[in-house]
């Protein structure tokens, strides 16, 4: 053929990074043509595991620190759409994904039950549209391609959680509150976009981190690091920048709060990183001093602040909303250390956090399937009801405080580590103390579970398999990756060397 | 509306014309400024416009509301289709070029077409889906049901 001398023909393994992202695309537009909610499920369910998969192989083959890297359209780089895959952002996607497959299955009898019949389609479209846009935002390594892959993942994300209606009206309100925020910090983050164009003039991120080099003292600079800085901060839900997050939580659906969870904010947080460290250039972000005057503080405030709140408050759902951002707090303390093993750390509690949470996540969905309310005085005693789902939410709770046996232990190590490292032995302390904090609000509902009488008369009784097997791969999943960590330490580590040794070379 | 004769008469005379312009701005997008884009928000309009004067169930009748779904979802296809043909034949995703490998300009030319035409398809669907939500909303919320 005259045609292949001009056209490289591409094998179905160079075309993974741009597979990972183009198959939920394409399912989430054929659940609405086909407009049935049973094929919907399939579509989502099939093109959630054809992600995963892909992602895994992604993962495994930039574990030795390659990179992967797939031109949209055949323009090359720094003109072009460059799809970039390293071990940081091959691990989130590898998250983002395995989650996605493991709720689905879950999703099925909990959606049926909490919104109505006639959306069911649309809502499976609006994740697939949801999860497209989070491994977008992933994937890609052009800075303006993040702008819009945020946009599609936020706007499906609001109408995610206005669906919650159905159940509670405050979901409208709260997936307002959210659209504003939402769109400040994507506002924000496109203005920053702008700056560092108009100072260098390309918007691949590679080119961007060459060119940014030397150029620390530029106001322009500065400024475009500043709005990116908050505009993520924002979609992150760093403490006082939050506000959003505890409500929409509260009143999404359970599914959209299991998958928002595990996932959102953790694509958020993986942006920060990539642009704090590998397209600025560390050296830059210390001039700036933003690490030791603001990440640091921001994040230790987090930790307690929210934490107390998680304390007092009574709706399940809730209390975990303000432990996400007291979580976030420590990923961020992570990013404020700025060190090898630190950046590990965070990369890991990434990990750990979403895979804990969603098991949470999961078990409240479960109780408000059975019990019609995630309030800690109506789950009196069901303890010895659903015995099942209860043991999840002791081992999820033991992996957010951080047990050792527990993912949550792992992340909380090697943050102390990175701590001592540097002779912050009061922050280590401070680590610990915060985490008691979470033993304070874990064991408040494990009171409630298994110490209080169940009401005259209830009968409840365990919910679907359906429903409890993907509750309980994810927590095994907390354990085992609490005692194997061969993949999520091996992953953390290259991906840590890939951010800090300017990865984005 | 039955007293509003200018605004029947004009109306009617609009539409088609607009809906002209609309696949104008569509398929000459390539040569002069227009595009996908442009041309769906202009072909949404001919239907709003209807709407505006002959009314919302009139407008459904013409174009019904699961039509404009569907139609919202088979732009985004057609658009991601071209995308997943060339990762067919061995390219890159979207590039047209490996449409006609022996001429790698028709077949930007073609893939550049097929693609407004999904963005057109649509952007039009949207802006309609829009319009009805908006225009079908209920007037007021119930106290009940907050």
């Amino acid at each position: 053929m005259a045609g292949s001398t001009i056209l490289p023909t591409l094998g179905i393994i160079d075309q993974l990074p741009l597979l990972t992202i183009a198959v939920p695309l394409v399912a989430g537009p054929l659940c609405v043509l086909f407009g049935n909610k049973h094929i919907a499920w399939v579509l989502a369910f099939v093109a959630s595991l054809i992600s995963f998969l892909f992602s895994a192989h992604m993962l495994l083959q930039v574990l030795d620190g390659d990179v992967l890297s797939y031109h949209l359209g055949g323009w090359a780089p720094p003109l072009g759409i460059e799809y970039r895959v390293d071990a940081a952002n091959a691990f989130v996607l590898f998250l983002i994904s395995g989650i996605s497959t493991v709720i689905l299955p879950y999703a099925r009898k909990s959606v049926e039950h909490e919104i109505k019949k006639v959306s069911h389609t649309l809502f499976y479209c609006c994740y697939l549209l949801c999860f497209t846009g989070l491994l977008g935002v992933v994937v890609t390594g052009d800075a303006f391609n993040v702008f819009v892959f945020l946009e599609i993942s936020s706007l499906s994300t609001y109408v995610l959680i206005a669906m919650g209606a159905e159940r509670d009206r405050r979901a409208l309100t709260s997936a307002y509150d959210y659209l504003i925020l939402g769109t400040i910090g994507a506002t924000f983050f496109v203005i920053g976009i702008g700056f560092l164009y108009i100072a260098t003039g390309t918007l691949n991120m590679a080119d961007l981190a060459v060119r940014l080099a030397g150029m620390e003292g530029n106001r322009t600079v500065q400024a475009g690091f500043a709005f990116i800085v908050v505009g993520m901060g924002l979609k992150a839900a760093i403490y006082p920048l939050h506000l959003w997050l505890p409500s929409a939580y509260t009143y999404a659906s359970s599914v959209v709060t299991v998958f928002l969870a595990a996932t959102a904010t953790k694509a958020a947080i993986y942006v920060l990183l990539r642009f704090m460290f590998s397209v600025f250039q560390p050296e830059f972000v210390f001039e700036t001093h933003i690490l030791t005057f603001i990440i640091m503080p921001l994040a230790i405030l987090a930790m307690f602040a929210a934490s107390l709140i998680a304390a007092f408050q009574t709706d399940l759902k809730r209390l975990l909303a303000y432990s996400s951002v007291a979580q976030v707090g420590y990923m961020i303390l992570g990013i404020g250390l700025a060190t090898k093993i630190s950046l590990s750390a965070t990369i890991i509690h990434l990990f750990n956090h979403g895979i804990t949470k969603a098991v949470l996540f999961m078990v409240v969905g479960a109780f408000v399937m059975q019990k019609g309310s995630s309030f800690a005085k109506n789950l009196n005693g069901l303890g010895k009801q659903m015995p099942w789902t209860c043991a999840a939410f002791v081992i999820g709770g033991l992996s957010l405080i951080g047990v050792p046996g527990t993912a949550g232990f792992i992340s909380k190590w090697l943050l102390i580590d990175a701590a001592l490292e540097e002779d912050l032995w009061w922050l280590a302390l401070l680590i610990v103390m915060s985490s008691l904090l979470a033993v304070v609000y874990v064991w408040k509902i494990v009171e409630v579970l298994y110490m209080k009488q169940p009401e005259e008369g209830s009968v409840i009784g365990e919910v679907s398999i359906s429903m409890l097997i993907p509750m309980w791969i994810l927590t095994i999943a907390c354990i085992y990756f609490g005692l194997n960590t061969e993949l999520t330490l091996t992953s953390a580590n290259v991906a840590a060397d890939g951010l800090l040794g300017g990865g984005a070379q | 509306m039955r007293h509003h004769l200018l605004l029947r008469v004009i109306t009617k005379l609009l539409v088609g014309p607009i809906i002209l312009f609309a696949l104008y701005v569509q398929f000459h997008g390539d040569y002069s400024p227009g595009g996908g884009f442009q041309a769906g928000v202009i072909f949404a309009v001919a239907f709003i416009l209807f709407g505006i004067v002959f009314g919302l169930t009139k407008v459904k009748q013409v174009f019904p509301p699961w039509i404009v779904h569907k139609l919202a979802a088979l732009g985004v296809l057609i658009y991601a289709g071209t995308g997943i043909y060339s990762l067919m034949l061995g390219s890159t995703f979207l590039n047209y070029g490996a449409f006609t490998p022996a001429h790698p300009e028709h077949g930007q030319h073609w893939g550049i077409l097929i693609v407004e035409l999904g963005v057109g398809i649509t952007v039009a669907a949207v802006m309609v889906a829009i319009y009805y939500a908006f225009a079908a909303r209920p007037p007021v919320i119930n106290d009940e049901e907050w």
